[in-house]
């Protein structure tokens, strides 16, 4: 924990000596190139996702769900680690989003047993 | 040690244990707490996914006059007018996620733009560089994508009341009305918030020491789009 | 940063920047709001306690003929109602309030605004649950509100749209304050107050601001729907639609488990103050107290069906509840053996504040055992809806948390005012409420398991509950007494008390190295912080040259000493510039809400007119409030 002198002042000077924190971040932001390409593969796996639900065949197998699931599952990810910077920011970040996601995905899991929901198709 | 030191020591704030600006960490435990509402949201829709006991229904089918579902097709033997397609309309609402994940790119470049606003020609050579570094431009357009979404949404539920399904219909009609809308409600917070952030802009320039001020805004809008997500798929997708 | 700077010397008060009606309203002073926060809660510990005596007076006897059976269920749901969301929070909030910044050496928490709104929502919202009593209305659905009663089927009145909106209401205040001391401990800690240095106390809230941003969410969608079925015929909870009652259920207790543990571990965290201080010890077995109280929360979220045995979900989730409810109690125990173990071999003095918290101590036990005994599923099918249940929760909530925040009434009441309260009166509150405590609640496990139901506003001779409902009834009394006094000594030694120094009773943590009351910027220097204790480091003498031992003068009504502390403007620290827009923010909201009460006297248009125009108030007063720097500029 790097304790910086006390800032001279008023909360601008603090206000801008945070920003100018976030500033060096800015260089490990990824560029527009990265977001570019991660809106690309939004578009491309939601086309999928659509494209998918009208083939009969596919969404009466048993991988259909599954898919569906997974390929939202990327897309949830790549927005949070991309778009949201939570693979560049600081770790603090990571825990207050994971932790309380993590106990929200148990409890709707949890709550699809419960109500019986949760059953696995055979065929 | 000196009067004038302690006088400095005194003097402003202490700067944040970790670094990090109080209002960021509090938009994330934010995000966490939004988290479970939306949880609870969506386990309320799935609980109820098939207890409905009226249409019209979600991916199915339905004849009013034999109370029949089917999720394969028309039902035979349905007396004409008595046979309703499944309502959710898969082709638009494609569109409007479309919509709301590109508003989402729409608003990482407004960062960028606002974070590098101190440092001209960041961007790049050309007209490519200069519509990068607009923060007014992509602020515009995020507000204008998410503002589409919702005319996307008010469309969809006046359709669907056209054709009969309400909050009151069913549990159907309650759990997805209540979720969506919902959604829909974080998405006119966000877009008020978006204005806003304009406004100042134009009235006096984002720059990097506002960062902070449309980095959480960001943080906000990406949540609400990746619930979007879990939404499309899980409502709209999966039958 | 250097800390060797000189620390005033001081005993006696602080030079008051205001005081007056305005300075109140406007305040965003964590200290002044935590005293708002204390008074208000205090107050409905009052009415809750009255509503509580007026159960016991009509089932003293059998066949009781004081109340109708439907005030007695008013009284119940509203009894219940006030003491969590009114009492027990708010008077945890109030020590949050005062101790977090304190503790972590902060000036202020995150967002003093923020804060402020808080209390004014709480406020109003109390005060919106409660008028609901004089227009006859009181919310009559148990503090579960279990569907389907409280639809709109079986409760046509207005009764549970008090109930729904003022938890609405106070929901939002709860999530306010959690965002903020959530910030406030993550990111205000004074230069080397690392996380496993900080004082039990800031852990144990720490821990329950994430409980609450948890929690609070499922039980505002669950009232949500409830909501939207008494007002807008939605479907969520019927059953001809295919609705299943037990949503709520499920969603009740998904909140309402976690906000157990809301509602206890404050109390433990200020008990693992006390327990110390008088002890002369360090506390045994900090980090296992501080993953403990983790564990707990973390294994909270997972128990709740535990309190849904009754409604058969089958063996596999009955087992599963079962074993987490069970494991819960492991590090529970933990905590209770280093308590223990903390006294063990100490010096003890048994001040009213450590008598209290040795209560907790012991009785909480009591309770915590008879909570694994209905961790069981079959155990729990023959006690559920019995007095067994009732005993239980009292001995956890009154005996637990009740007597670990009267603990930490006696211990702060110091640093939140400068003057001590009185020993004697404090012995008499203490032994009487002890006694009242144990006479009231022991009994219900007999009366319990002798099969009396919760909830009955009568029962009839000859069953063999007349002994042990006397009992509790006399023990009431025994409370109510022990209570007066109690209130007595708090109002009388606020006035003439004796003058307390900076750390009467010699504690260690950071909160007493400052005046009592602290000055509004609390610390002259952020100190630097080298251990847990720092005020009984002999490595840190900076941060206890100038506490003096003990008290200062035990004279009784004494005007403080005029030792003159230092302004924040003579030592240019700024400040946060009074606000009354929280306040503004907090009341269109509140109005906002209990608008909708206008729907279900079918005056749809007017409950939508106004909400539109509080809706705008909100909104304006919202954007006033954040356009407007928090301080001057300097």
């Amino acid at each position: 924990m790097a304790h910086e002198p006390a800032h001279h002042g008023a909360p601008e000077t603090v206000a801008s000596a945070e920003a100018h924190v976030a500033g060096g971040e800015v260089h490990e932001h990824p560029t527009w190139h990265t977001y570019k390409w991660v809106a690309l593969i939004l578009t491309v796996i939601t086309i999928v996702e659509v494209w998918v639900y009208y083939i009969p065949a596919f969404v009466a197998s048993r991988i259909f769900v599954p898919a569906l699931l997974t390929m939202s599952a990327v897309k949830f990810v790549i927005v949070v680690m991309f778009y949201m910077h939570l693979k560049y920011d600081h770790k603090l970040f990571r825990a207050l989003f994971t932790g309380p996601l993590i106990i929200a995905m148990t409890t709707i899991i949890a709550l699809m047993f419960l109500f019986a929901k949760l059953v696995i198709r055979t065929g | 040690m000196s009067t004038t030191a302690v006088a400095h020591a005194h003097a402003g704030h202490p700067p944040t244990t970790t670094g990090l600006d109080h209002r960021k960490i509090a938009i994330w435990a934010f995000i966490g707490s939004e988290c479970m509402l939306f949880a609870s949201l969506i386990s309320t829709y799935l609980i109820y996914k098939g207890r409905s006991v009226t249409g019209p229904f979600p991916h199915e089918w339905w004849c009013r006059a034999t109370k029949a579902t089917s999720a394969a097709g028309p039902i035979a033997g349905c007396p004409a007018g008595e046979l309703f397609k499944p309502i959710l309309n898969i082709p638009v609402t494609s569109q409007s996620t479309f919509v709301l994940l590109m508003s989402s790119l729409a608003m990482v470049l407004a960062l960028a733009a606002v974070e590098n606003n101190d440092k001209p020609g960041w961007a790049g050579p050309g007209w490519g560089g200069r519509l990068l570094e607009s923060s007014k431009l992509w602020l515009l357009t995020t507000a204008i994508l998410g503002a589409g979404f919702l005319c996307y949404q008010a469309y969809e539920f006046t359709s669907f009341i056209h054709e009969g399904l309400t909050i009151k219909t069913n549990l159907f009609g309650s759990s997805f009305f209540t979720l969506t809308g919902f959604h829909g409600a974080h998405v006119t917070a966000g877009v008020l918030w978006l204005l806003t952030l304009l406004a100042i802009d134009i009235k006096r320039g984002l720059g990097p020491r506002d960062a902070l001020l449309v980095d959480i805004s960001a943080l906000y809008w990406h949540f609400v789009d990746v619930v979007w997500i879990a939404i499309f798929t899980l409502v709209y997708l999966i039958r | 940063m250097a800390t060797t700077a000189a620390v005033p010397t001081y005993s006696g008060t602080s030079e008051h920047a205001e005081t007056g009606l305005w300075s109140w309203l406007t305040t965003v002073d964590h200290k002044r709001i935590a005293a708002l926060y204390l008074g208000t809660s205090l107050f409905w510990f009052l009415i809750g306690g009255i509503e509580a005596t007026i159960i016991r007076a009509q089932l003293a006897f059998p066949n009781g003929k004081v109340v109708s059976a439907q005030v007695f269920n008013e009284l119940f749901t509203m009894h219940g109602t006030t003491m969590i969301f009114l009492v027990v929070m708010p008077l945890s909030a109030a020590f949050f309030n005062l101790l977090i910044p304190l503790q972590i050496g902060a000036r202020d928490v995150a967002f003093p605004r923020l804060n402020a709104f808080s209390y004014w929502v709480y406020l109003f919202g109390s005060i919106f649950l409660n008028v609901s009593w004089f227009i006859g209305s009181a919310p009559d659905g148990g503090w579960f509100g279990y569907t389907p009663l409280t639809t709109l089927a079986y409760s046509k009145n207005l009764n549970i749209d008090f109930w729904v909106l003022g938890l609405q209401i106070l929901g939002v205040s709860s999530l306010a304050a959690g965002f903020n001391f959530i910030t406030t401990i993550v990111n205000m800690r004074a230069p080397g107050m690392y996380f496993m240095r900080m004082p039990i106390f800031t852990w144990m809230a720490f821990i329950v601001q994430f409980l609450i941003v948890l929690a609070f969410p499922v039980i505002t969608i669950a009232l949500i729907f409830l909501q939207f079925d008494r007002f807008f015929g939605t479907n969520f909870y019927e059953i001809a639609q295919g609705g299943d009652p037990l949503l709520w259920q499920h969603l009740f207790w998904i909140f309402g488990h976690p906000e157990v543990y809301i509602l206890i571990l404050p109390a433990f965290g200020l008990v693992s103050e006390v327990l110390p201080t008088f002890s002369r010890k360090p506390l045994f077995g900090y980090p296992v107290m501080v993953y403990s109280g983790m564990l707990i929360a973390f294994l909270g979220f997972g128990v709740w069906a535990h309190h849904m045995f009754a409604v058969g979900m089958g063996p596999i989730a009955d087992t599963v509840f079962g074993v987490t409810t069970m494991l819960i109690a492991i590090p529970t125990g933990v905590k209770i053996f280093n308590w223990i173990f903390t006294m063990w071999g100490g010096v003890l003095r048994f001040t009213t504040a450590m008598k209290f918290a040795i209560t907790l101590v012991a009785l909480f036990t009591v309770g915590g055992i008879s909570g694994v005994m209905h961790a069981s599923p079959p155990a729990d099918l023959q006690q559920t809806d019995t007095y067994f249940i009732v005993a239980h929760f009292h001995y956890v909530l009154v005996a637990g948390s009740m007597m670990g925040l009267f603990a930490g009434v006696y211990y702060y009441f110091p640093k939140f005012t400068g003057r001590l309260l009185d020993e004697t009166l404090g012995n008499w509150h203490f032994w009487l409420f002890f006694i009242g405590v144990n006479l009231t609640f022991f009994p219900m496990h007999f009366s319990g398991l002798y099969g009396m139901p919760r909830r009955i506003y009568r029962y009839d001779a000859g069953q063999g509950w007349e002994l042990f409902n006397l009992l509790s009834s006399i023990g009431v009394a025994f409370q109510a007494v022990g209570t007066i006094i109690g209130f007595w000594n708090f109002w009388r030694s606020s006035k003439v008390g004796a003058i307390a120094g900076a750390d009467p009773w010699g504690a260690p943590t950071l909160e007493w190295s400052i005046p009592s009351p602290p000055p509004d910027y609390n610390f002259a220097t952020i100190p630097t912080v080298t251990s847990r204790y720092p005020l009984w480091d002999v490595k840190s003498p900076a941060l206890t040259a100038d506490v003096p031992p003990g008290v200062v003068d035990r004279g009784r009504g004494r005007t403080p000493p005029t030792i003159r502390i230092p302004t924040a403007r003579e030592l240019g620290i700024p400040m946060p510039n009074p606000s009354i827009k929280p306040l503004f923010a907090a009341l269109f909201m509140t109005l906002m809400f209990a608008s909708l009460i206008a729907i279900h006297k079918d005056k749809v248009q007017l409950a939508v007119a106004l909400v539109i125009v509080f809706a705008g108030a909100l909104t304006a007063s919202l954007y006033a409030w954040l356009l407007t720097p928090l301080e001057d500029e300097h």
